[in-house]
């Protein structure tokens, strides 16, 4: 029982001031100067941070259910992604242009940045590391199916897999599959199994244990 | 707005040019000299080439969604003859795609 051992030996403290780099010390200076130029305050700076981390992939799951018990709302979803998006759900796209792409049993999609980590933030929050890493992003266009497999998805092989390169303007939301067993259920309960990868297309979406 | 050069369905290929230097393409190398099909049109957008540097005034540019084979862009590709891969291209990457039929009619 981890309470009762005697915890007599010390750890270092987890610290997050690693030495700054290059970037680092770019940003810092940047910031600075903005700042004591009066283009923006110190509080304008952290309330945008705060509002860049107030989104989550909570957002893009009541898309997603939306669209599960709305055929109407999932059709203007996936013909004026962002319009559906701004008017129906009330949330602000930013300035992002989505691109929504559905699953279907004979399709699955899944989206890379092979350039950079272009992703919907405003739908989904900030992306995950592996989402950034050179690994994904080359691995992901050249062998879907295979890093698909290390997600723990098995795509059926007749299955097409269609991989969306996230290279300029559009921004991508994947649409998955509402899972069997699940028909009937409310909006806010099928939201609740709707998860971030599943909206990158790196995972399918499960009904709840 | 500039007019769309392109449609969906057209066939195209990208440019296989290779400019270097300080330069921000977002045409990634391993789609340029390939052939794929528009799948539809964006939009026009500011080009980032010129963005990139600061030039907000830039000219705006017809974007597409273009569908290539995976077997056509990956000579190894293992994976199911019908997966795909939609790459967004600016409209000055593209060409119009140039038939084979005589050469390569296997």
């Amino acid at each position: 029982m981890p309470h009762d051992d005697p915890h007599d030996h010390s750890h270092a403290a987890v610290e997050a001031d690693e030495p700054q780099g290059y970037y680092q010390h770019l940003a810092a200076a940047t910031r600075s100067l903005l700042i004591e130029k009066g283009v923006f305050s110190a509080a304008d700076m952290r309330a945008m941070i705060e509002q860049i981390d107030r989104r989550s992939p909570a957002l893009g799951a009541k898309i997603v259910a939306r669209a599960w018990t709305d055929e109407g709302f999932k059709a203007r979803l996936l013909s004026r992604g962002k319009q559906a998006i701004k008017e129906e759900m009330e949330i602000d796209p930013v300035a992002a242009d989505i691109v929504v792409v559905e699953n279907t049993a004979a399709v699955h999609n899944v989206v890379v940045c092979t350039l950079c980590s272009c992703y919907p933030v405003f739908i989904l929050g900030r992306p995950p590391d592996w989402y950034k890493s050179y690994a994904y992003r080359s691995r992901a266009v050249r062998d879907p199916r295979g890093v698909l497999r290390e997600f723990g998805t098995e795509i059926d092989p007749a299955r097409e897999v269609r991989v969306h390169d996230s290279t300029a303007d559009m921004r991508y939301l994947v649409l998955p599959m509402q899972p069997a067993g699940t028909e009937g259920w409310l909006e806010e309960r099928l939201a609740g199994i709707v998860t971030r990868d599943t909206m990158v297309g790196t995972a399918e979406v499960r009904p709840a244990e | 707005m500039t007019d769309p050069l392109f449609n969906p369905g057209d066939a195209v290929t990208v440019s296989a040019r290779f400019p270097t230097g300080r330069r921000h393409i977002r045409t990634p190398f391993y789609i340029r000299g390939k052939t794929g099909e528009v799948e539809r049109v964006c939009g026009a957008y500011k080009n980032p080439e010129d963005l990139a540097f600061g030039n907000y005034n830039a000219a705006r540019v017809s974007l597409y969604r273009v569908r290539f084979d995976q077997r056509h862009v990956w000579d190894d590709y293992t994976g199911n003859p019908n997966d795909t891969i939609d790459i967004e291209i600016y409209e000055h990457w593209l060409e119009p795609a140039v038939t084979e039929d005589s050469s390569d009619a296997t």
